[in-house]
């Protein structure tokens, strides 16, 4: 699980890597974001101060997703008009990474998804639109434009100089759930499904003044 | 071993309302997007340190909250806080129609609602599945979720008339959705639609009491007005109940019917044949030797059986107790006919008749009987008149069924009654639906059968 640490190239201070594969990650001591180039780290952003934390999550939180434990990694945090959420990195056990998406305690896993056919563009989306993947009837169910906020931990691309984030949020009928992340061009696919929040026995979570979990 | 050691997350601070400098506390440790003021009703962007002012308005009416703000209380296995409270409301031809939501929050579990019309309440979680949509056998709109069907209830516009505290949207007095409902007593689907958004959500039909309970709310809660869309039809009509309590009774009077007989003595006491001739002058009447009949009370049947031809008997009885000369009088009749009308021969009889004297107590008893026939007519010759032979039994304790048949057939009356105190539940939840007619109802059919006819 350890992996060899690395410098910062800003201050210094040694960086630990928890996954092998990370391009991008942050120093935890002077905020800086910092993208892998074979052994080389290159500076290239600096975190500013993360919204008000509201997720019960944190990097080191630990779970199990269909039997298969994993631990949070890395973070990117949106926000848009009802608050800020995010999406957390998961790194399974097998090796395999996802996503754990918090938004306002309503919890999803997904991961990237290879699109059976092509996606609609970001024109070309509406609430109601309906897209099959991998079998799964899936309908838009809500349109976002979200504000890049910041990005916390190893993550598996380079993602530091968003700004505008359109997404399109799918549900099905059977409890799964898709995002079309118009980010990239062409846009991404990721699938997963809602999870109850006791369902992923998380471990090393925050603690909240007043509350148990 | 833990890398990112537990931070405890603090409270949040009280700010102050950048419009009227009143306290307002912040519950949902952020996760909340709006909060309201409770003093001056502005709408402030929770998610951003300054508390933007979102909206000002005049407030339209003011709305105290049953359960205030800050509760907390224990529901459906988790502990919630109340953070914030709206007033929303339908207007149905011209009627406005106001139901009250509270928002309630969990730092880990997340948002849930309570809704209250009419002081009726429920218990609303968001869900994130997509109901399967559908048409019942009449024609109406359903959805299903979760393996239930659920009927459609209303859509309507609901336009929110006032706020305060915190929400997880940007809500805003003035802020229309189109809300539908659909309800499979006592659970409810609903669903809010924007031009962006669709969200789904699922009610539970709660009584008030379980709420006050839960927020140690003092005194009681108000008395709900009416039938509520999800509300439970009484406990005595709900669905096969009343059949259920049927067959409870049944099973018992049974019971009770196998028990009784089962311990009934049913023992002859006495069988005696005598025969009576219709020519013998003097007193007919006579008494049988003694019989005991054992036990403290029970019943005695007495029959009487004989063969007639072409005549009746009646026989006026006695039961005369030896000891106390207490006597119980009755009187059977047996009868015998039969002939040939037009080539076809027929035949009537009614050769024994029985009689069950009830709650004869023990005791030394013996049979007074009067046999009494058809007067000989004058000038019949004697040897065309027949003595007439009859046998009396009496039996101790016989097993008796006809009551618990009875209790039977009194126990299905209530049945039809019921049935349609129920039809009158079901109606009357419907009647503020859009249809007016419960789900199942013809006549919904034939108006839409007819306004198809319009078209």
């Amino acid at each position: 699980m350890s992996q060899p640490t690395a410098i910062c190239p800003n201050c210094g201070a040694p960086i630990r890597f928890r996954w092998s594969s990370a391009i991008q990650t942050t120093c935890e001591y002077c905020k800086s974001i910092l993208v892998r180039h074979d052994v080389n780290l290159t500076k290239v952003g600096q975190v500013a101060d993360l919204p008000p934390d509201i997720s019960p999550i944190q990097i080191g939180t630990e779970g199990m997703y269909r039997n298969t434990a994993f631990q949070v990694i890395g973070r990117i945090i949106y926000s848009h008009d009802i608050g800020a959420w995010n999406e957390w990195h998961l790194l399974f056990s097998n090796g395999s990474n996802g996503w754990l998406s918090d938004a306002q305690a309503e919890y999803a896993v997904s991961f990237l998804s290879q699109p059976d056919s092509p996606l609609p563009g970001p024109s070309e989306v509406y609430r109601g639109f309906q897209y099959t993947q991998q079998g799964v009837g899936l309908v838009v169910t809500a349109l976002t434009e979200a504000n890049y906020e910041g990005v916390e931990g190893e993550l598996p691309f380079q993602y530091w100089d968003k700004s505008r984030c359109p997404f399109a949020d799918l549900r099905s009928q059977d409890g799964r759930f898709a995002t079309i992340d118009y980010t990239e061009t062409p846009p991404l696919l990721f699938l997963g499904e809602f999870v109850e929040f006791e369902s992923l026995q998380l471990k090393f979570l925050k603690e909240f003044e007043g509350w148990t979990a | 071993m833990n890398p990112g050691a537990p931070k405890i997350v603090p409270k949040p601070k009280a700010l102050n309302c950048p419009s009227c400098g009143s306290a307002i506390e912040l519950r949902a440790m952020g996760a909340a997007a709006a909060v309201v003021c409770s003093y001056c009703s502005v709408t402030l962007d929770a998610t951003n340190p300054q508390l933007v002012i979102l909206q000002r308005f005049q407030a339209q009416m003011t709305v105290q909250p049953l359960i205030p703000l800050g509760s907390r209380g224990k529901l459906f296995g988790a502990v919630w806080e109340v953070i914030g409270f709206q007033q929303r409301g339908i207007d149905v031809e011209g009627t406005n129609y106001f139901w009250r939501e509270y928002v309630l929050f969990n730092p880990y579990k997340g948002f849930r609602y309570i809704s209250e019309y009419d002081n009726h309440w429920s218990f609303v979680t968001p869900i994130p599945s997509l109901p399967v949509p559908g048409v019942n056998n009449y024609n109406r709109p359903t959805m299903t979720f979760d393996g239930v069907i659920y009927d459609h209830f209303q859509t309507a516009q609901a336009y929110t008339w006032f706020v305060i505290g915190e929400f997880p949207w940007q809500v805003k007095v003035g802020e229309i959705v189109t809300a539908a409902d659909y309800v499979a007593a006592p659970k409810m689907l609903s669903s809010e639609t924007t031009e962006n958004e669709v969200n789904w959500s699922r009610g539970e039909y709660i009584d008030g009491k379980e709420i006050w309970a839960a927020f140690q709310l003092p005194g009681a809660p108000p008395p709900a007005v009416g039938v509520y869309s999800i509300q439970p039809a009484p406990v005595e009509v709900q669905k096969g109940r009343p059949w259920k309590l049927f067959f409870i009774f049944a099973a018992l009077l049974f019971g009770m019917m196998t028990f009784f007989s089962m311990r009934a003595l049913d023992e002859t006491v006495m069988e005696q044949t005598y025969t009576f001739q219709p020519l013998a002058t003097g007193e007919k009447s006579f008494v049988t030797k003694p019989f005991q009949l054992k036990g403290n009370s029970a019943n005695l049947r007495v029959e009487v059986m004989g063969q007639l031809d072409n005549s009746w008997a009646f026989f006026g009885m006695a039961l005369i107790n030896e000891d106390t000369g207490q006597a119980y009088d009755f009187g059977r009749q047996i009868s015998s006919y039969h002939g040939v009308d037009e080539g076809e021969s027929w035949s009537e009889d009614d050769k024994l008749d029985a009689a069950i004297l009830p709650s004869i107590p023990g005791g030394k008893y013996y049979l007074r009987i009067e046999p009494e026939t058809e007067p000989v007519p004058a000038g019949a010759s004697p040897l065309a008149v027949k003595p007439i032979t009859y046998t009396v039994r009496l039996i101790r304790d016989v097993p008796f069924y006809f009551r618990y048949f009875l209790g039977m057939f009194l126990l299905l009356l209530p049945l039809p009654f019921m049935g349609r105190k129920r039809g009158n539940f079901e109606q009357t939840r419907w009647t503020e639906s859009d249809y007016g007619v419960p789900p199942n109802s013809i006549a919904w059919q034939a108006n839409s059968a007819s306004g198809d006819d319009d078209e």
